[in-house]
């Protein structure tokens, strides 16, 4: 269980990204963050696990205080958290399975990573996580060799290898195009379902939220506005999370249920 | 331009700008001239009195003695070799001192200028002044020469790839360090991926001009083929010194392609 007491977080030139913001995310629970961008939608996700350090309050994160732990503690709190970023944030120049792999260094000591000695275990760990997304055969492949998409799931893959309990999605499909978007969240669902990882995803997309999240997370200004169940969400309360009307850039595929 | 567009726009006549400038320039560039000329006693007219000298020293040094090219050959490989050892010793020093002096690895902003001051001091010596002084400390040979060279090389492979390391993609170490990996691997597997390539690139680059500058370290008695053109230009032998000569341009044309060849099929 994930719970967030009061988070605030002011960047340096003033900017108040996150104002008070309390949530509780229960364990398997697949919750979508919808809001305009620059809403603080990616602050909040690293706020949980201090990728940004919140100006105050607490993250606590199954009974520990993230926002208290000190440097070593939270790099293994990190191992158990997969992050999956718009921009991939893959190593281009290296192969597939190298990305992948990387995702084990948290569970490895530093002299094994520098030397690149991984285990058997872990290198049967990265190829059935490439499995996983359908890019097993893609592994020895350099990273940049690969579409957008397949660099999306091998960021995914990276993730799993972490055998996290919580995995944080910023915009995964913002740099995809409207098909592999799908296959994107399919997965991210899927891995939910099956593994039963707790999983936060920001969209700005308002389709994908309603065809994806069980439940929807609305951010305006840093501020939570809306915390319900997918069902009760209408295009009123997206209109009102975003505090305008819908437009079609709001929504990933153009012929959208919204588009007029 | 701007302050005549100005003018015009308050209904001022273009005029052309002040002359005074230019004239006052011409001037200085003058009297600097003259007083260098006087400081070094050189008359524009002794310049071309040396011409019949210069072409007696041509004549002696023709034909160049090919023979003697045999027993060259171990100081050329010296040449060769300090300039490869140079680099290396250079380059495996600047690896720690890149990690402090690029400003999104260094942790410590104090540390990281003082650094970077240390980087802009060391470049700041010519090689050949290393050499003389590292000559005078541990005696003539080739080990002064490497020392000079490897402090070179340090000095620019280390500022050339902090700047690299400043300007790669951060989303892999953010990607890395979100992951609790060791600090140590976020470097490794998040920054030396991206700079590798460039990396590689300056050390050849670097050892194209330490074999220039090697085969000029021998004038101050810091080894290799050097030391034996300043022995045969002293003895007045002059047919040696030329083909000496002809042999370092050689060497260094052919480093020069070989290297340039490499770096382009690196990046």
């Amino acid at each position: 269980m994930i719970e967030l007491i009061n988070v605030s977080k002011t960047f340096p030139n003033g900017v108040q990204a996150l104002r008070n913001v309390s949530l509780t995310v229960r364990d398997g629970e697949f919750l979508v963050v919808v809001g305009l961008s620059g809403a603080g939608k990616s602050t909040l996700l690293r706020c949980i696990n201090r990728l940004l350090e919140p100006t105050s309050g607490q993250v606590i994160i199954d009974g520990v205080d993230v926002t208290a732990a000190r440097p070593e503690e939270l790099r293994r709190i990190r191992t158990g958290i997969g992050m999956i970023f718009q921009n991939f944030n893959l190593v281009k120049r290296s192969l597939v399975i190298t990305n992948v792999l990387a995702g084990r260094l948290g569970h490895t000591s530093p002299l094994r990573g520098l030397l690149g000695l991984f285990s058997a275990e872990d290198i049967d760990i990265a190829l059935a996580c490439l499995d996983r997304v359908g890019i097993r055969d893609k592994a020895y492949a350099r990273a940049d060799q690969l579409s957008g998409g397949q660099q999306q799931r091998v960021g995914i893959a990276r993730a799993l290898a972490q055998r996290p309990s919580l995995i944080l999605a910023d915009e995964p499909v913002a740099s995809v195009d409207p098909p592999t978007s799908h296959v994107v969240m399919r997965d991210l669902k899927r891995i939910n379902e099956e593994d039963h990882i707790t999983t936060v995803v920001n969209l700005h997309f308002i389709d994908l939220a309603q065809q994806y999240g069980k439940r929807i997370v609305g951010l305006r200004a840093g501020e939570v506005v809306y915390d319900g169940p997918v069902q009760d969400v209408s295009e009123s309360t997206f209109e009102s999370i975003y505090g305008r009307r819908i437009r079609e850039a709001d929504l990933r595929d153009a012929e959208g249920v919204y588009t007029r | 331009m701007s302050r005549t567009a100005g003018k015009r726009g308050r209904g001022m006549p273009p005029h052309a700008p002040s002359r005074t400038r230019t004239t006052v320039g011409c001037i200085v560039v003058a009297l600097l001239y003259i007083w260098s000329s006087i400081g070094t006693e050189t008359r524009p007219v002794s310049l071309f009195l040396g011409i019949p000298d210069m072409a007696n020293l041509f004549a002696r040094m023709w034909p160049p003695n090919i023979a003697y090219l045999r027993t060259m050959i171990g100081p050329l490989v010296e040449t060769m070799q300090m300039a490869m050892l140079g680099t290396v010793v250079g380059a495996v020093l600047a690896i720690p001192v890149v990690l402090v002096a690029a400003r999104n690895i260094s942790r410590h902003s104090a540390v990281y200028h003082i650094v970077r001051g240390l980087l802009n001091l060391v470049r700041t010596l010519p090689d050949i002044l290393l050499a003389s002084v590292f000559a005078a400390a541990v005696g003539f040979g080739a080990l002064p020469g490497v020392m000079a060279l490897a402090v070179f090389s340090f000095g620019i492979i280390a500022k050339l790839t902090s700047e690299t390391v400043e300007s790669i993609d951060p989303g892999p170490m953010e990607a890395l360090s979100a992951s609790g990996s060791p600090r140590i691997n976020v470097i490794y597997y998040g920054v030396v991926p991206q700079v590798l390539p460039q990396f590689v690139a300056y050390c050849l680059y670097v050892f194209e001009i330490n074999v220039r500058a090697a085969t000029v370290l021998g004038l101050v008695g810091a080894g290799g083929i050097g030391m034996w053109l300043q022995r045969d230009m002293n003895l007045m032998m002059y047919r040696n010194a030329s083909a000496i000569i002809l042999l370092i341009f050689a060497f260094v044309l052919a480093m020069d392609l070989i290297s340039n060849y490499l770096r382009g099929r690196l990046v």
